[in-house]
Protein backbone atom coordinates (compact mmCIF):
# COMPACT_ATOMS: atom_id res chain seq x y z
CA UNK A 1 0.00 0.00 0.00
CA UNK A 2 1.36 3.46 -1.06
CA UNK A 3 2.67 5.21 2.20
CA UNK A 4 0.45 8.12 1.56
CA UNK A 5 -2.84 6.24 0.64
CA UNK A 6 -4.38 6.47 4.23
CA UNK A 7 -4.06 10.68 4.23
CA UNK A 8 -4.79 10.94 0.68
CA UNK A 9 -8.70 10.97 0.62
CA UNK A 10 -9.82 8.94 -2.27
CA UNK A 11 -12.06 11.82 -3.50
CA UNK A 12 -8.59 13.44 -4.58
CA UNK A 13 -6.85 10.57 -5.60
CA UNK A 14 -9.71 9.89 -8.45
CA UNK A 15 -8.75 13.40 -9.54
CA UNK A 16 -4.84 12.43 -9.05
CA UNK A 17 -5.70 9.74 -11.52
CA UNK A 18 -7.84 11.58 -14.33
CA UNK A 19 -4.70 14.47 -14.36
CA UNK A 20 -2.35 11.46 -15.07
CA UNK A 21 -4.55 9.59 -17.66
CA UNK A 22 -5.27 13.14 -18.99
CA UNK A 23 -0.83 13.12 -19.36
CA UNK A 24 -0.42 10.37 -20.57
CA UNK A 25 -2.70 11.21 -23.18
CA UNK A 26 -1.96 14.75 -24.02
CA UNK A 27 1.86 13.72 -24.38
CA UNK A 28 2.25 10.15 -25.45
CA UNK A 29 -1.54 9.44 -27.16
CA UNK A 30 -1.99 6.55 -25.26
CA UNK A 31 -5.64 7.30 -24.32
CA UNK A 32 -6.83 5.71 -21.00
CA UNK A 33 -9.43 7.98 -19.89
CA UNK A 34 -12.78 5.44 -21.09
CA UNK A 35 -11.22 2.58 -19.20
CA UNK A 36 -12.75 1.30 -15.99
CA UNK A 37 -11.46 2.95 -12.83
CA UNK A 38 -11.60 0.52 -10.73
CA UNK A 39 -9.35 -1.44 -12.39
CA UNK A 40 -6.67 1.67 -13.42
CA UNK A 41 -6.24 2.61 -9.75
CA UNK A 42 -6.13 -0.48 -8.53
CA UNK A 43 -2.53 -1.52 -11.06
CA UNK A 44 -1.66 2.09 -10.33
CA UNK A 45 -1.72 1.72 -6.59
CA UNK A 46 0.40 -1.19 -7.62
CA UNK A 47 2.74 0.84 -9.24
CA UNK A 48 3.14 3.57 -6.48
CA UNK A 49 3.80 0.60 -4.12
CA UNK A 50 6.73 -0.92 -6.53
CA UNK A 51 8.25 2.58 -7.16
CA UNK A 52 7.94 4.18 -3.45
CA UNK A 53 6.40 7.29 -4.47
CA UNK A 54 4.20 8.72 -2.30
CA UNK A 55 1.19 10.03 -4.57
CA UNK A 56 -0.27 9.68 -7.58
CA UNK A 57 0.64 13.13 -8.58
CA UNK A 58 4.46 12.20 -8.30
CA UNK A 59 4.53 9.40 -10.43
CA UNK A 60 2.62 11.46 -12.98
CA UNK A 61 5.66 13.67 -12.38
CA UNK A 62 7.81 11.06 -13.35
CA UNK A 63 5.71 9.89 -16.67
CA UNK A 64 6.31 13.12 -17.94
CA UNK A 65 10.02 12.84 -17.47
CA UNK A 66 11.09 9.65 -16.94
CA UNK A 67 10.69 7.20 -20.41
CA UNK A 68 11.05 3.85 -18.18
CA UNK A 69 8.35 5.17 -15.61
CA UNK A 70 5.80 5.40 -19.01
CA UNK A 71 6.99 2.23 -20.07
CA UNK A 72 6.34 0.29 -16.69
CA UNK A 73 2.70 2.62 -16.47
CA UNK A 74 2.06 1.15 -20.04
CA UNK A 75 2.84 -2.48 -19.08
CA UNK A 76 0.43 -1.89 -16.14
CA UNK A 77 -2.05 -0.61 -17.93
CA UNK A 78 -2.00 -2.97 -21.00
CA UNK A 79 -4.18 -6.32 -20.19
CA UNK A 80 -1.16 -8.57 -20.06
CA UNK A 81 -3.05 -11.66 -18.28
CA UNK A 82 -3.73 -14.31 -20.71
CA UNK A 83 -3.70 -18.55 -20.77
CA UNK A 84 -3.93 -20.90 -23.54
CA UNK A 85 -7.07 -22.21 -23.91
CA UNK A 86 -8.94 -19.85 -21.05
CA UNK A 87 -12.19 -21.33 -20.74
CA UNK A 88 -12.23 -24.61 -22.73
CA UNK A 89 -15.74 -24.59 -23.05
CA UNK A 90 -15.51 -21.76 -25.26
CA UNK A 91 -12.28 -23.31 -27.30
CA UNK A 92 -14.74 -26.92 -28.09
CA UNK A 93 -17.69 -24.53 -29.21
CA UNK A 94 -15.47 -22.43 -31.42
CA UNK A 95 -14.04 -26.11 -33.22
CA UNK A 96 -17.74 -27.58 -33.32
CA UNK A 97 -19.55 -24.26 -34.25
CA UNK A 98 -17.34 -21.56 -36.13
CA UNK A 99 -14.78 -23.86 -37.48
CA UNK A 100 -16.99 -25.86 -39.70
CA UNK A 101 -18.46 -22.46 -41.39
CA UNK A 102 -14.55 -21.13 -41.69
CA UNK A 103 -14.08 -23.97 -43.61
CA UNK A 104 -16.21 -22.65 -46.42
CA UNK A 105 -13.76 -20.19 -47.35
CA UNK A 106 -11.11 -20.88 -49.52
CA UNK A 107 -9.31 -18.46 -47.00
CA UNK A 108 -10.05 -16.26 -43.74
CA UNK A 109 -8.88 -13.88 -41.78
CA UNK A 110 -8.79 -14.44 -37.91
CA UNK A 111 -8.37 -10.89 -35.98
CA UNK A 112 -7.17 -11.35 -32.33
CA UNK A 113 -7.54 -8.19 -30.81
CA UNK A 114 -6.10 -7.27 -27.42
CA UNK A 115 -3.67 -9.94 -28.07
CA UNK A 116 -1.60 -9.19 -24.88
CA UNK A 117 1.59 -12.00 -25.11
CA UNK A 118 0.16 -14.04 -27.89
CA UNK A 119 -1.61 -16.84 -25.57
CA UNK A 120 -5.15 -16.61 -27.36
CA UNK A 121 -3.64 -16.52 -31.14
CA UNK A 122 -1.55 -19.48 -30.76
CA UNK A 123 -4.05 -21.61 -29.05
CA UNK A 124 -6.38 -20.36 -32.57
CA UNK A 125 -3.40 -21.43 -34.53
CA UNK A 126 -3.31 -25.26 -32.81
CA UNK A 127 -7.07 -24.94 -33.44
CA UNK A 128 -6.97 -24.42 -36.96
CA UNK A 129 -4.04 -26.78 -37.41
CA UNK A 130 -6.03 -29.77 -36.06
CA UNK A 131 -8.63 -29.56 -38.06
CA UNK A 132 -6.12 -29.15 -41.44
CA UNK A 133 -7.70 -24.77 -41.74
CA UNK A 134 -4.21 -24.03 -40.77
CA UNK A 135 -2.88 -23.37 -44.50
CA UNK A 136 -5.96 -21.44 -45.39
CA UNK A 137 -5.93 -18.93 -42.60
CA UNK A 138 -4.40 -15.44 -41.52
CA UNK A 139 -4.30 -14.72 -38.15
CA UNK A 140 -3.53 -10.74 -37.02
CA UNK A 141 -2.53 -10.23 -33.77
CA UNK A 142 -2.80 -7.03 -32.69
CA UNK A 143 -1.82 -5.20 -29.42
CA UNK A 144 -1.41 -1.05 -28.40
CA UNK A 145 1.50 -2.17 -26.36
CA UNK A 146 5.18 -3.25 -28.79
CA UNK A 147 6.47 -4.90 -25.46
CA UNK A 148 3.54 -7.44 -25.06
CA UNK A 149 4.07 -7.93 -29.13
CA UNK A 150 7.52 -8.76 -28.89
CA UNK A 151 6.40 -11.29 -25.91
CA UNK A 152 4.16 -12.65 -28.54
CA UNK A 153 6.37 -12.98 -31.53
CA UNK A 154 8.59 -14.93 -29.01
CA UNK A 155 6.02 -16.91 -28.19
CA UNK A 156 7.89 -18.09 -24.72
CA UNK A 157 6.28 -19.41 -21.50
CA UNK A 158 7.43 -20.47 -18.64
CA UNK A 159 7.19 -24.37 -18.31
CA UNK A 160 4.65 -23.32 -15.27
CA UNK A 161 1.96 -21.79 -16.89
CA UNK A 162 2.14 -24.38 -20.29
CA UNK A 163 0.95 -26.74 -17.03
CA UNK A 164 -1.44 -25.11 -17.03
CA UNK A 165 -2.33 -24.58 -20.92
CA UNK A 166 -1.61 -28.08 -21.23
CA UNK A 167 -4.77 -29.27 -19.15
CA UNK A 168 -7.00 -26.41 -20.50
CA UNK A 169 -5.92 -27.69 -23.84
CA UNK A 170 -6.82 -31.23 -23.12
CA UNK A 171 -10.30 -30.11 -21.54
CA UNK A 172 -10.91 -28.37 -24.36
CA UNK A 173 -10.42 -31.16 -26.72
CA UNK A 174 -7.55 -31.09 -27.82
CA UNK A 175 -6.54 -34.31 -30.46
CA UNK A 176 -2.82 -34.41 -30.08
CA UNK A 177 -0.51 -33.72 -27.34
CA UNK A 178 0.12 -30.39 -26.64
CA UNK A 179 4.04 -31.18 -26.36
CA UNK A 180 3.65 -31.51 -29.97
CA UNK A 181 3.26 -27.62 -29.73
CA UNK A 182 6.53 -26.26 -28.22
CA UNK A 183 10.50 -27.16 -27.21
CA UNK A 184 11.15 -26.91 -23.70
CA UNK A 185 14.35 -25.68 -23.25
CA UNK A 186 15.74 -24.16 -19.43
CA UNK A 187 12.27 -23.77 -17.69
CA UNK A 188 11.13 -22.47 -20.67
CA UNK A 189 8.48 -23.72 -24.03
CA UNK A 190 9.09 -21.91 -26.73
CA UNK A 191 5.65 -22.24 -29.34
CA UNK A 192 6.70 -24.15 -31.90
CA UNK A 193 7.88 -22.05 -35.45
CA UNK A 194 4.91 -23.29 -37.78
CA UNK A 195 2.40 -21.90 -35.86
CA UNK A 196 3.61 -18.21 -36.56
CA UNK A 197 3.67 -19.42 -40.27
CA UNK A 198 0.34 -17.93 -40.95
CA UNK A 199 0.24 -15.24 -38.17
CA UNK A 200 0.79 -11.25 -38.26
CA UNK A 201 1.67 -8.97 -35.53
CA UNK A 202 0.57 -5.68 -35.40
CA UNK A 203 0.36 -2.71 -32.93
CA UNK A 204 -3.05 -1.57 -33.29
CA UNK A 205 -5.07 0.64 -30.29
CA UNK A 206 -8.69 -0.58 -30.38
CA UNK A 207 -9.59 3.42 -28.90
CA UNK A 208 -7.98 5.09 -31.22
CA UNK A 209 -7.19 3.13 -34.43
CA UNK A 210 -9.48 1.56 -37.16
CA UNK A 211 -10.59 -0.66 -39.18
CA UNK A 212 -7.66 -2.41 -41.40
CA UNK A 213 -9.16 -5.45 -43.14
CA UNK A 214 -12.09 -7.99 -43.77
CA UNK A 215 -12.22 -10.32 -40.84
CA UNK A 216 -14.09 -13.84 -40.81
CA UNK A 217 -13.54 -14.24 -37.43
CA UNK A 218 -12.71 -11.86 -34.60
CA UNK A 219 -11.18 -13.03 -31.01
CA UNK A 220 -11.82 -10.30 -27.91
CA UNK A 221 -12.12 -11.60 -24.95
CA UNK A 222 -11.52 -10.31 -22.27
CA UNK A 223 -10.44 -6.88 -23.15
CA UNK A 224 -13.80 -4.97 -22.86
CA UNK A 225 -14.43 -5.37 -19.78
CA UNK A 226 -11.71 -3.07 -18.92
CA UNK A 227 -13.34 -0.52 -21.03
CA UNK A 228 -16.37 1.76 -19.71
CA UNK A 229 -19.88 1.23 -22.00
CA UNK A 230 -18.97 4.61 -24.67
CA UNK A 231 -15.66 2.93 -25.44
CA UNK A 232 -17.16 -0.36 -25.49
CA UNK A 233 -19.73 0.68 -28.04
CA UNK A 234 -17.02 2.37 -30.35
CA UNK A 235 -15.03 -0.91 -30.04
CA UNK A 236 -17.65 -3.50 -30.88
CA UNK A 237 -18.98 -1.48 -34.27
CA UNK A 238 -15.45 -0.85 -35.17
CA UNK A 239 -15.58 -5.13 -34.92
CA UNK A 240 -19.10 -4.69 -36.42
CA UNK A 241 -17.36 -2.99 -39.48
CA UNK A 242 -14.14 -4.93 -39.49
CA UNK A 243 -16.33 -8.56 -40.24
CA UNK A 244 -17.74 -9.54 -43.31
CA UNK A 245 -21.42 -10.34 -43.24
CA UNK A 246 -21.92 -13.65 -41.61
CA UNK A 247 -18.23 -13.29 -39.77
CA UNK A 248 -18.22 -14.36 -35.87
CA UNK A 249 -17.51 -12.33 -33.01
CA UNK A 250 -16.21 -13.45 -29.99
CA UNK A 251 -16.19 -12.09 -26.51
CA UNK A 252 -14.77 -13.43 -22.76
CA UNK A 253 -17.62 -15.85 -20.47
CA UNK A 254 -18.87 -12.16 -18.90
CA UNK A 255 -18.78 -10.18 -21.50
CA UNK A 256 -21.89 -9.94 -23.71
CA UNK A 257 -23.89 -7.53 -26.45
CA UNK A 258 -26.82 -7.84 -24.92
CA UNK A 259 -26.24 -3.83 -23.67
CA UNK A 260 -24.18 -2.84 -26.64
CA UNK A 261 -25.92 -0.09 -29.03
CA UNK A 262 -24.72 -2.64 -31.77
CA UNK A 263 -26.62 -5.83 -30.67
CA UNK A 264 -29.22 -5.39 -33.29
CA UNK A 265 -26.32 -5.68 -35.76
CA UNK A 266 -25.04 -9.70 -34.18
CA UNK A 267 -27.50 -12.93 -34.05
CA UNK A 268 -26.45 -15.36 -30.84
CA UNK A 269 -24.79 -18.48 -32.23
CA UNK A 270 -24.08 -19.57 -28.39
CA UNK A 271 -25.05 -17.02 -25.73
CA UNK A 272 -23.46 -19.09 -22.72
CA UNK A 273 -19.97 -19.16 -24.66
CA UNK A 274 -20.57 -15.75 -26.08
CA UNK A 275 -20.27 -15.89 -29.86
CA UNK A 276 -22.11 -14.13 -32.41
CA UNK A 277 -22.35 -13.54 -35.83
CA UNK A 278 -22.91 -10.53 -38.01
CA UNK A 279 -26.37 -11.01 -39.55
CA UNK A 280 -25.99 -10.84 -43.30
CA UNK A 281 -28.49 -7.47 -43.73
CA UNK A 282 -27.72 -4.53 -41.30
CA UNK A 283 -29.17 -1.10 -41.72
CA UNK A 284 -26.32 1.38 -42.72
CA UNK B 1 -14.31 6.80 15.01
CA UNK B 2 -17.98 7.29 13.97
CA UNK B 3 -19.48 4.85 11.47
CA UNK B 4 -21.82 5.30 8.58
CA UNK B 5 -24.30 6.05 7.34
CA UNK B 6 -23.76 2.20 5.98
CA UNK B 7 -23.98 2.10 2.17
CA UNK B 8 -22.64 -1.59 1.63
CA UNK B 9 -21.12 -4.75 3.11
CA UNK B 10 -18.27 -6.87 1.50
CA UNK B 11 -18.15 -10.87 2.99
CA UNK B 12 -14.92 -12.95 2.10
CA UNK B 13 -14.96 -16.25 2.68
CA UNK B 14 -12.49 -19.47 1.65
CA UNK B 15 -12.65 -22.94 3.27
CA UNK B 16 -15.50 -23.77 4.92
CA UNK B 17 -17.52 -20.60 3.53
CA UNK B 18 -20.92 -22.04 1.65
CA UNK B 19 -22.20 -22.65 4.83
CA UNK B 20 -21.58 -19.88 7.03
CA UNK B 21 -22.56 -17.08 3.94
CA UNK B 22 -26.02 -19.40 4.18
CA UNK B 23 -26.33 -18.88 7.73
CA UNK B 24 -25.75 -15.38 8.14
CA UNK B 25 -27.95 -14.60 4.47
CA UNK B 26 -30.81 -16.45 5.87
CA UNK B 27 -30.80 -13.85 9.13
CA UNK B 28 -31.14 -11.04 7.27
CA UNK B 29 -34.38 -9.56 5.39
CA UNK B 30 -35.08 -8.32 1.94
CA UNK B 31 -35.62 -5.08 3.35
CA UNK B 32 -31.71 -4.89 4.26
CA UNK B 33 -30.96 -1.47 2.92
CA UNK B 34 -27.70 -2.00 1.26
CA UNK B 35 -26.37 -4.13 -1.56
CA UNK B 36 -23.55 -6.83 -0.06
CA UNK B 37 -20.76 -7.79 -2.30
CA UNK B 38 -19.36 -11.75 -1.79
CA UNK B 39 -16.32 -13.49 -2.81
CA UNK B 40 -16.08 -17.10 -1.90
CA UNK B 41 -13.13 -18.74 -3.11
CA UNK B 42 -13.95 -21.30 -5.61
CA UNK B 43 -12.34 -23.14 -8.53
CA UNK B 44 -11.75 -21.45 -11.74
CA UNK B 45 -13.59 -23.79 -13.57
CA UNK B 46 -16.73 -24.62 -11.86
CA UNK B 47 -19.88 -23.63 -13.20
CA UNK B 48 -21.92 -20.22 -11.44
CA UNK B 49 -23.51 -22.19 -9.37
CA UNK B 50 -22.85 -20.26 -6.05
CA UNK B 51 -25.58 -17.28 -6.27
CA UNK B 52 -28.07 -20.83 -6.52
CA UNK B 53 -27.12 -22.25 -3.71
CA UNK B 54 -26.66 -19.36 -1.52
CA UNK B 55 -30.30 -18.04 -2.58
CA UNK B 56 -32.20 -21.12 -1.10
CA UNK B 57 -32.72 -19.78 2.14
CA UNK B 58 -32.80 -16.21 2.42
CA UNK B 59 -35.46 -13.72 1.47
CA UNK B 60 -32.27 -11.56 -0.07
CA UNK B 61 -32.00 -12.00 -4.07
CA UNK B 62 -28.75 -13.93 -4.79
CA UNK B 63 -26.76 -13.13 -8.20
CA UNK B 64 -23.94 -13.46 -9.74
CA UNK B 65 -22.09 -10.33 -10.26
CA UNK B 66 -22.19 -8.46 -13.85
CA UNK B 67 -19.57 -5.99 -15.18
CA UNK B 68 -20.99 -2.42 -15.57
CA UNK B 69 -23.93 -3.51 -13.07
CA UNK B 70 -25.59 -0.70 -10.41
CA UNK B 71 -25.84 -2.09 -7.27
CA UNK B 72 -29.15 -2.31 -5.22
CA UNK B 73 -30.31 -2.72 -1.41
CA UNK B 74 -31.12 -5.51 -0.87
CA UNK B 75 -29.11 -8.04 -3.14
CA UNK B 76 -26.24 -10.27 -2.66
CA UNK B 77 -23.78 -10.04 -5.63
CA UNK B 78 -21.49 -12.81 -5.99
CA UNK B 79 -18.22 -12.50 -7.84
CA UNK B 80 -18.53 -15.26 -10.51
CA UNK B 81 -15.45 -17.95 -11.10
CA UNK B 82 -12.19 -16.48 -12.54
CA UNK B 83 -12.77 -13.45 -12.41
CA UNK B 84 -11.70 -10.35 -9.30
CA UNK B 85 -15.02 -8.33 -8.64
CA UNK B 86 -14.31 -4.70 -7.98
CA UNK B 87 -16.63 -1.28 -7.30
CA UNK B 88 -16.66 1.52 -9.48
CA UNK B 89 -16.54 4.99 -8.44
CA UNK B 90 -20.21 5.26 -9.69
CA UNK B 91 -21.34 2.15 -7.52
CA UNK B 92 -21.51 0.12 -10.26
CA UNK B 93 -19.16 -3.23 -10.34
CA UNK B 94 -16.66 -4.17 -12.49
CA UNK B 95 -14.94 -7.41 -13.65
CA UNK B 96 -11.41 -8.27 -13.76
CA UNK B 97 -9.39 -11.05 -15.48
CA UNK B 98 -5.92 -9.77 -14.16
CA UNK B 99 -3.55 -12.00 -12.41
CA UNK B 100 -4.22 -14.12 -9.16
CA UNK B 101 -3.88 -12.49 -5.69
CA UNK B 102 -2.82 -14.74 -2.63
CA UNK B 103 -3.37 -17.57 -5.36
CA UNK B 104 -7.09 -16.27 -6.31
CA UNK B 105 -9.23 -15.13 -8.58
CA UNK B 106 -11.71 -13.73 -7.42
CA UNK B 107 -9.38 -12.44 -4.54
CA UNK B 108 -11.10 -10.88 -0.96
CA UNK B 109 -8.36 -8.09 -0.91
CA UNK B 110 -8.86 -7.22 -4.32
CA UNK B 111 -12.70 -6.75 -3.82
CA UNK B 112 -12.32 -5.30 0.04
CA UNK B 113 -9.85 -2.56 -1.64
CA UNK B 114 -11.60 -1.53 -4.53
CA UNK B 115 -15.09 -1.13 -2.40
CA UNK B 116 -12.98 0.91 0.29
CA UNK B 117 -12.09 3.75 -1.96
CA UNK B 118 -15.73 4.13 -3.30
CA UNK B 119 -17.66 3.57 0.27
CA UNK B 120 -14.96 4.86 3.05
CA UNK B 121 -16.90 5.11 6.28
CA UNK B 122 -19.82 3.87 4.94
CA UNK B 123 -18.65 0.16 4.15
CA UNK B 124 -19.04 -2.79 6.55
CA UNK B 125 -16.07 -5.51 5.69
CA UNK B 126 -16.47 -9.23 7.05
CA UNK B 127 -13.89 -11.79 7.17
CA UNK B 128 -14.89 -15.72 7.68
CA UNK B 129 -13.35 -18.52 8.04
CA UNK B 130 -10.77 -19.92 5.18
CA UNK B 131 -7.43 -21.42 4.62
CA UNK B 132 -5.06 -18.64 3.63
CA UNK B 133 -5.01 -14.65 4.44
CA UNK B 134 -6.47 -13.52 1.42
CA UNK B 135 -9.20 -10.51 2.62
CA UNK B 136 -6.34 -9.66 5.98
CA UNK B 137 -5.11 -6.38 3.49
CA UNK B 138 -8.29 -5.57 1.86
CA UNK B 139 -9.81 -5.23 5.88
CA UNK B 140 -7.04 -3.32 7.18
CA UNK B 141 -8.05 -0.66 4.19
CA UNK B 142 -11.66 -1.12 5.24
CA UNK B 143 -10.53 0.03 8.82
CA UNK B 144 -8.00 3.03 7.27
CA UNK B 145 -10.90 4.54 5.73
CA UNK B 146 -12.92 4.22 8.40
CA UNK B 147 -15.19 1.77 7.70
CA UNK B 148 -16.37 -1.17 9.87
CA UNK B 149 -14.61 -4.58 10.39
CA UNK B 150 -16.24 -7.84 11.61
CA UNK B 151 -14.17 -11.14 11.84
CA UNK B 152 -15.65 -14.44 12.52
CA UNK B 153 -14.47 -15.68 15.79
CA UNK B 154 -11.54 -17.95 14.67
CA UNK B 155 -12.78 -20.64 17.45
CA UNK B 156 -15.98 -20.91 15.53
CA UNK B 157 -14.89 -21.50 12.14
CA UNK B 158 -14.14 -23.86 10.19
CA UNK B 159 -11.10 -23.48 9.36
CA UNK B 160 -9.21 -20.34 11.24
CA UNK B 161 -6.84 -19.33 9.30
CA UNK B 162 -8.52 -16.80 7.63
CA UNK B 163 -10.12 -14.89 10.90
CA UNK B 164 -6.20 -15.56 12.44
CA UNK B 165 -4.83 -13.30 9.42
CA UNK B 166 -7.49 -10.54 9.52
CA UNK B 167 -7.70 -10.08 13.37
CA UNK B 168 -3.43 -9.64 13.24
CA UNK B 169 -3.92 -7.60 10.07
CA UNK B 170 -6.60 -4.60 11.82
CA UNK B 171 -8.07 -3.65 14.93
CA UNK B 172 -11.56 -5.32 14.21
CA UNK B 173 -14.89 -3.75 15.51
CA UNK B 174 -16.87 -6.69 16.24
CA UNK B 175 -15.68 -10.82 16.37
CA UNK B 176 -18.38 -12.74 16.30
CA UNK B 177 -19.44 -16.55 15.96
CA UNK B 178 -21.47 -17.53 12.38
CA UNK B 179 -24.81 -17.43 14.02
CA UNK B 180 -24.25 -13.74 15.72
CA UNK B 181 -23.09 -12.18 12.39
CA UNK B 182 -26.78 -11.69 11.13
CA UNK B 183 -28.22 -10.15 14.36
CA UNK B 184 -24.93 -8.22 14.53
CA UNK B 185 -25.25 -6.81 10.64
CA UNK B 186 -29.40 -5.85 11.22
CA UNK B 187 -28.58 -4.30 15.18
CA UNK B 188 -26.32 -2.35 13.16
CA UNK B 189 -28.20 -1.62 10.05
CA UNK B 190 -32.13 -1.70 10.86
Amino acid sequence: MAVSSVKISPETQRLELLLLLEAIYQKYGYDFRQYSMAHIKRRIDHRLALSGLPSISHLQHAVLYDPVMLLNVLHDLSINVSEMFRDPGFFLALRQEVLPRLSTYPFFKIWVAGCAAGQEAYSTAILLHENGLYDRARIHATDFNPHSLEQARQGNYPLTTIKEYTINYQKSGGLNSFADYYTACDQHGTMRPFLQEQMVFAEHNLVTDGVFGEMQLILCRNVLIYFNKELQNRVVGLFKDSLCPGGFLCLGAKESLKFSVHADAFEVVQEKERIYRKKRITQA
Amino acid sequence: MKHGPFQAIVMGASAGGLEVLRTILQGLPATLPVPILIVQHISPDSDSYLPTLLGKHTELRVKEAEDKETLSAGVVYVAPPNYHLLVEADQSLALCAGSKVNFSRPAIDVLFESAAEVFVSGLVGVILTGANHDGARGLARIKAVGGLCIVQDPQSAQVSAMPLAALAASIVDYVRPAEKIAPLLNHLLL
